[in-house]
């Protein structure tokens, strides 16, 4: 009922404000552009800009999948031999040590990004349904849980990386020293073991986006719902379940998205924690294009790995979308 | 609509990628334009990048007198100085004069994005012969015009504690290799250790992994210039070096995962005895140990060796290089002579504890120390220059990372076999491009 008020109050204004003279010129302006041009062109300053800024580097990134652009051409890369696919052919030929290797990092990924973001997710949501209702101390927690997501990746996970040292670091201190948890203090950082560190760093970062998020989205539910529910005789579990969850559903549908994209794209982490080379456990896709790349000065073919991880990454986004909202159309 | 829009797309895209094939890419070749400034990229050599700026400002001073040109100083870290340097070659815009590592010599000569410096160049300069030859071999790819000139020069040496020794009732330091192995064992007890290796960084890996394999008989590449990363000498040669810690148990596991010049430490405080290591004095000493306390000598090598098998090290070192697209191309010159000048190589080779590549500025007293003077008879008589061939860069990564791997799985506790490390080596051969 406002709105509509609003609305017509609006409309009111627009037709008694204009001045008799302007509503001519503004025909003529539209006859000149065709009808609905105008937005357009308001429009024009950000696309070009968003041209620039986003299209301009992907496309020339796709351009240089398709060549030959080692070490001899970046001088002048424009003089590189076209390739055609011969870089995409090598890197999906999973059968030679180029393809394995991808191929192994993409799966690393895979595990890495689904445990990552389930785990962020369900602390989060967890996190977030504890500090819904007001006590005493609720906003210093409350901090103190966005800490992680406030301090700069590279102090955070250098910090983590000192604590993961097998001789020194405090993990081991604690875990071997104190807990008596194991026989031999374990190596974070290098082997087998350096996939769970890397798991660890990235939740513990991750998680208080989705606490965030999530807090938001619970102060979108009427707390009418609860009283209701609780009149009808439903207990915590199953207020969550029918009522929390249900309403936090539009907000975890763009949060689970979110997390996965930055998760399986993630450079930053593995890169100050393992430096240049990761070891095998732990070689997320990002690191090993990085390495094909900028490591070994061949251009082409960390661009067309880049573009591979592009098109599956639209891929399980359009999927995404797709089932998503086919669901939520059924739902209704 | 919809066609509409996205075959507007699609000609907004095309549009796209034919301006950018047009552009990009520099134009070649050097002028004299801006003859009054120079932009100078320094390598980090002091102990931070501030400190680089107070040793090198004073310098860039000197030549802003005697020359008039202003040259603007910007220290890069190592982590950085590459990528930036790749991407002021593709864009054309970089520095005027640069320093590089030397091992990327032969990488970037590739490029073409640095001068060379041929006989008429080397003449503007002061001439070839000034350099040690050991130095001016690894500054491009042999039968090549050099990319560049050395600037400063360092070499490995075996850094042992004396007094570790003394204890331990050894009389000299090894020699061989078999010696280094025993003694390292009779200083090996508890926490304590024979032998300190850097066995996360990927570099380090690769340096020791090259000298063992000159040893062994390989440059880890044949004559043609072809890859051969796991000739039976090469496995043989990581093998050696990954058995200090599966076999030998003289170093500790834990080394494996050090990167950040935790074996400096480990030597410095008597956690372990021995250090194979370039111009580690300096480090050294910010960690409190007295130049007395600790020998310098040639890392061992076989009994006997001669020629190619008696490589000690790596010839390690600072290149100078100037710009093939510079603005100022005679100033950039007048500056490399400036740096390279007998009183430049004392002044700035003293200040950061490494050797000048120059010979006539060797003689002077601040390289006089024991230290010094054990690593330049390395640097002139037992140091080979690391592959200059145009994938040196790729080599350094794949096979420092297969010996960092090999260490990974000896620090675990699993068998290291010839099988293990050719393994390991064959699948880093494999990653080489096939060109």
């Amino acid at each position: 009922m406002p709105e509509k008020v609003i609305d017509r109050q609006a409309a009111g204004t627009g037709k008694e404000a204009a001045p008799q003279g302007a509503a001519p010129a503004r025909r003529r302006l539209r006859d000149k552009f065709g009808r609905g041009a105008l937005p357009y062109l308001l429009l024009l300053p950000a696309l070009l800009a968003e041209l620039l800024i986003h299209l301009v580097p992907m496309v020339t990134g796709i351009v240089m999948a398709f060549k030959q652009l080692t070490q001899f051409f970046i001088r002048d890369w424009s003089s590189a031999p076209w390739s055609g696919f011969d870089n995409f052919e090598v890197a999906l030929e999973f059968n030679a040590p180029v393809g394995k290797a991808l191929l192994h990092s993409f799966w690393v990924t895979c595990m890495f990004t689904v445990l990552s973001v389930g785990l962020s997710w369900l602390i989060g949501v967890t996190a977030s349904i504890f500090t819904q209702d007001a006590f005493r101390g609720r906003g210093l927690l409350r901090a103190a849980f966005m800490l992680p997501y406030a301090l700069p990746v590279f102090a955070a996970v250098i910090t983590w990386s000192f604590m993961f040292q097998r001789d020194t670091g405090l993990i081991n201190h604690v875990l071997h020293d104190q807990l008596h948890l194991t026989d031999d203090k374990p190596f974070w950082l290098i082997g087998d073991n350096s996939f769970w560190a890397l798991l660890t760093v990235s939740v513990w970062k991750s998680w208080p986006f989705a606490f965030l998020t999530l807090t938001a989205g619970l102060q979108n539910i009427p707390r009418e719902l609860y009283e209701a529910a609780a009149l009808d005789g439903a207990g915590v579990w199953q207020q969550i379940r029918r009522i929390t969850l249900p309403s936090l559903r539009p907000v975890n549908l763009v949060l689970v998205l979110v997390l996965f994209l930055w998760t399986f794209n993630d450079f930053n982490t593995p890169f100050v924690l393992f430096g240049k080379s990761a070891p095998q456990a732990a070689d997320l896709i990002s690191i090993h294009i990085y390495q094909s790349s900028f490591i070994t000065w061949n251009f082409g073919q960390g661009s067309a790995m880049s573009v591979l991880l592009l098109l599956f990454l639209l891929l399980v986004t359009a999927v995404y979308l797709f089932a998503t909202n086919r669901r939520r159309e059924e739902a209704e | 609509m919809r066609t509409h829009r996205i075959s507007a797309a699609l000609a907004l895209t095309a549009a796209i990628v034919l301006t950018a094939s047009a552009c990009g890419g520099g134009d070649s070749g050097g002028s004299n334009s801006s003859p009054k400034t120079l932009t100078y990229w320094a390598s980090n050599q002091g102990s931070s990048l501030e400190n680089d700026k107070q040793v090198l400002e004073p310098e860039l001073k000197k030549f802003e007198q005697q020359t008039g040109i202003k040259v603007n100083l910007e220290v890069i870290p190592w982590s950085d100085l590459l990528n930036r340097i790749l991407a002021a070659t593709a864009s054309g815009q970089g520095p005027d004069v640069l320093n590089i590592g030397n091992t990327w010599s032969a990488s970037l000569q590739a490029t073409g994005a640095l001068l060379p410096f041929d006989q008429a160049t080397f003449d503007k300069i002061g001439g070839k012969d000034r350099f040690l030859e050991s130095t001016i071999a690894s500054a491009g790819a042999k039968g090549k015009d050099p990319a560049a000139v050395p600037l400063y020069s360092m070499a490995y040496g075996l850094y042992y504690n004396k007094k570790l020794f003394q204890a331990a009732g050894i009389a000299n330091p090894p020699a061989t290799w078999e010696e280094l192995v025993e003694d390292g064992k009779k200083l090996t007890s508890g926490d304590k250790y024979g032998l300190a290796i850097e066995g996360g960084n990927v570099s380090e890996n690769v340096h020791h992994a090259f000298t063992l394999g000159m040893q062994h008989g390989t440059g880890f590449y044949d004559a043609s210039g072809k890859p051969t990363f796991d000739s039976p000498e090469a496995v043989a040669a990581v093998k050696q070096y990954v058995d200090f810690i599966a076999n030998d148990k003289i170093a500790a596991p834990g080394n494996a995962e050090y990167a950040a010049n935790q074996s400096v430490t480990d030597f410095a405080t008597g956690k372990a005895a021995m250090l194979m290591w370039q111009s580690a004095g300096a480090n050294l000493k910010s960690h409190g140990m007295n130049p007395d306390d600790y020998g310098v000598v040639p890392v061992p090598a076989p009994a006997g060796a001669t020629g190619d098998k008696a490589t000690t090290s790596m010839v390690a070192g600072i290149n100078l290089a100037v710009f093939k697209n510079t603005k100022n191309l005679d100033g950039a010159l007048n500056f490399v002579k400036f740096m390279t000048s007998d009183e430049e190589q004392k002044t700035l080779n003293g200040t950061y504890g490494s050797l000048p590549p120059v010979k006539a500025a060797q003689s002077d007293a601040a390289f006089s120390t024991p230290e010094l003077q054990t690593l330049a008879g390395v640097l002139q008589k037992s140091a080979a220059p690391l592959p200059q061939v145009p994938s040196e860069s790729q080599f350094e990564t794949l096979v420092g990372t297969a010996v960092k791997n090999l260490l990974a799985s000896a620090a675990a506790g699993k068998p290291i076999t010839e099988a293990t490390v050719k393994d390991e080596l064959s699948k880093a051969q494999q990653q080489m491009p096939a060109s």
